[in-house]
């Protein structure tokens, strides 16, 4: 980079509108990306914050979600009594054997909208860290009480604490408000299981969930509980399998986004082609008297490339800048494993505000490719006549 | 042996199909040292001639070697290494750029060159000081007078030191006030610093402040 950086700027300076016009052009474009992206990765951290490295998850063998798995009472008392299970203070195994259903509840906005109501046991707190209640209490053994995920309470009727609730054939009084992380069991409904199972799903549950005593001891335990013909289980961490049911959509949604913002970016590249192709164009005397002085064409071609980068890293900062107001906004979309709605933030982290910029530089690199090449290599006598 | 040697020089353009000869074996030899005008009517390839010189522009035919040289067989990228330390060249208008101060434009040439900021800024003000504007470094080209910024331009072509300054109608677009100092300050050039200047001039007052005036006229250069 032989030709002063501060001749670009000032260049920019000199044409504010076009510059920042062009810089506009490509802050939508970024802004869409980085919100798109921000979609995905919300959806994304829902669900792995869903799962913990520490907790096991066991589903009936074949069966890829709670929804299609039975696990019998003898099997969740086999597990529940097997050694690697951790126990709490009072020597009691950490398990939490669960009733997975979906349920139709209206939106307060209109339309039906699934949610998962969980059957958890009187543990499922102890096994899940994090899950804590924000509101009301805990569930009391043996009545037909629900808690609400606090993503829920805003968008459905009927969920505040004392109401009630109807479904299964029964009505279900709201006894508290949980929250769990920001995680997708956030968008669910908890009851106690042995009061969900006869009402949905006869003696059975769908799932059993517990706390490793050591947590590094995963493969064995899998291996252990795999390989017993009696059980008939699939054994999965935690965490690994709410990432994997994240993985579907994310990749969908990153597709869209990319899609989307690609579309956009054409149009982009195509003003920022215009806008340097016209500064080339006005600035053929200087370009001419720079290549007279002895800058080599591959100088004034990096310095065309960098001011056509400059504006779109004007650009990539004013559309990160417009995309960072979604951080937080809660969403929702449904989860294809369990066919229930999930309800999640957009999620604007730092690594998406630098692929934003990356995104940019990447518009103005092509958007200022070929205007650069043709201020290198223009006839130097034919511009310095016309100087 | 000459500094400048041009040897049966022919220069044709072609415009479609149509081929417009300008001038064809043109011989020339300059000494070091020597200040020499170009005067001819427009269009008689003065300009031409110069940017051939300058290695600017590639000859139809002929030979142009510079302080021992061979411009001619250089490539385009070796032209460009070889004019930032040889050339200086002076416009008709000034061509400053105009979102840059004085001071950086004197500037550009070294910073072709592996010198240090601080040497540069002794280069620079060492240029300014010679062309008398020294209190005018911070000052942008539209904050100058035509004059001022023809030394300006000056400034930038002996900043480098160069083997050769070339001058294009140097004093053209100046008033005569300007265009004398103009004159001043390439004569003093010539004498005090002994810098070899050849001069494209339109003007038969400004051509005599040369040691010698050559006359290109129908493709033939004569003294």
């Amino acid at each position: 980079m032989k030709i002063p950086i501060i001749y670009n700027i000032r260049s920019l300076k000199e044409r504010p509108v076009s510059t920042l016009t062009t810089a506009a052009g490509m802050s939508l474009v970024v802004a869409v990306f980085v919100a798109m992206m921000a979609l995905a990765s919300g959806f994304h951290a829902a669900l792995v914050k869903s799962g913990s490295p520490d907790n096991v998850l066991v589903l009936r063998k074949g069966a890829n979600a709670e929804m299609y798995s039975g696990i019998t009472r003898s099997t969740a008392n086999t597990i529940a009594g097997m050694p690697f299970v951790a126990r709490g203070a009072d020597n009691q195994p950490l398990t939490s054997p669960e009733v997975f259903v979906v349920i139709g509840l209206n939106r307060l906005t209109g339309g039906l909208a699934n949610l998962v109501v969980r059957g958890v046991s009187p543990r499922a707190m102890q096994v899940r860290r994090g899950i804590e209640i924000i509101d009301g209490r805990e569930l009391r053994p043996g009545a037909s009480e629900i808690l609400v995920g606090e993503k829920i309470i805003d968008r459905f009727a009927n969920t505040g604490i004392g109401e009630t609730l109807s479904f299964g054939g029964r009505d279900w009084t709201v006894v508290g408000h949980f929250s769990a992380g920001g995680s997708a069991f956030e968008s669910e409904i908890w009851a106690e299981n042995e009061q969900v199972m006869p009402v949905f799903r006869g003696e059975v549950f769908q799932s059993v969930t517990f706390r490793m005593a050591d947590p590094s001891s995963f493969d064995g335990i899998k291996q252990t509980l795999e390989d017993d013909p009696r059980l008939f289980l699939d054994v999965f961490r935690e965490s690994e399998f709410y990432q994997n049911q994240s993985v579907i959509l994310t990749q969908i949604l990153n597709f869209i986004a990319v899609f989307i913002a690609g579309v956009m970016a054409i149009g982009a590249v195509f003003g920022a082609i215009n806008t340097m192709y016209a500064a080339v164009a006005s600035r053929a005397p200087e370009i001419a008297v720079l290549l007279t002085l002895g800058f080599k064409p591959g100088h004034v071609r990096s310095s065309f490339l960098i001011e056509a980068v400059f504006i779109a890293l004007l650009g990539g900062i004013l559309g990160c800048i417009l995309a960072l107001p979604i951080n937080g906004l809660v969403t929702s979309t449904t989860n294809w494993n369990s066919f229930s709605e999930v309800a999640f933030a957009f999620r604007v982290t730092p690594n998406l505000l630098v692929s934003g910029l990356v995104f940019a530089v990447a518009m103005g690199f092509i958007g200022g490719f070929f205007p650069a090449l043709k201020a290198s290599r223009q006839p130097v006598v034919v511009a310095l006549r016309e100087a | 042996m000459p500094l400048v040697e041009i040897k049966d020089l022919a220069k044709v353009f072609y415009r479609d199909s149509q081929r417009i000869p300008v001038f064809d074996g043109v011989n020339l030899e300059m000494e070091q040292g020597e200040f020499l005008s170009l005067m001819g009517p427009s269009g008689s390839g003065k300009s031409t001639l110069l940017h051939l010189l300058a290695g600017l522009d590639k000859p139809t035919a002929g030979r142009i070697v510079v302080g021992g040289a061979d411009v001619t067989g250089m490539k385009r990228r070796q032209l460009a290494a070889w004019r930032a330390h040889h050339i200086g060249f002076v416009f008709q208008f000034y061509n400053l750029l105009p979102v840059l101060n004085a001071y950086q434009n004197v500037e550009l040439p070294l910073l072709l060159t592996e010198l240090t900021g601080r040497e540069r800024r002794e280069h620079v003000m060492t240029a300014l000081g010679v062309v008398g504007l020294s209190d005018r470094a911070e000052h942008y080209p539209r904050q100058l007078s035509g004059g001022q910024e023809q030394r300006v331009g000056i400034a930038r072509a002996i900043v480098s030191d160069p083997t050769i300054l070339l001058a294009d109608e140097p004093t053209g677009d100046l008033d005569a006030k300007s265009a004398d100092e103009i004159l001043t300050l390439l004569q003093r050039l010539n004498e005090e610093f002994n810098k070899t200047i050849l001069m494209v001039t339109h003007d038969a007052h400004a051509a005599e402040r040369a040691h010698a005036v050559m006359h290109l006229d129908k493709g033939v250069l004569s003294r």
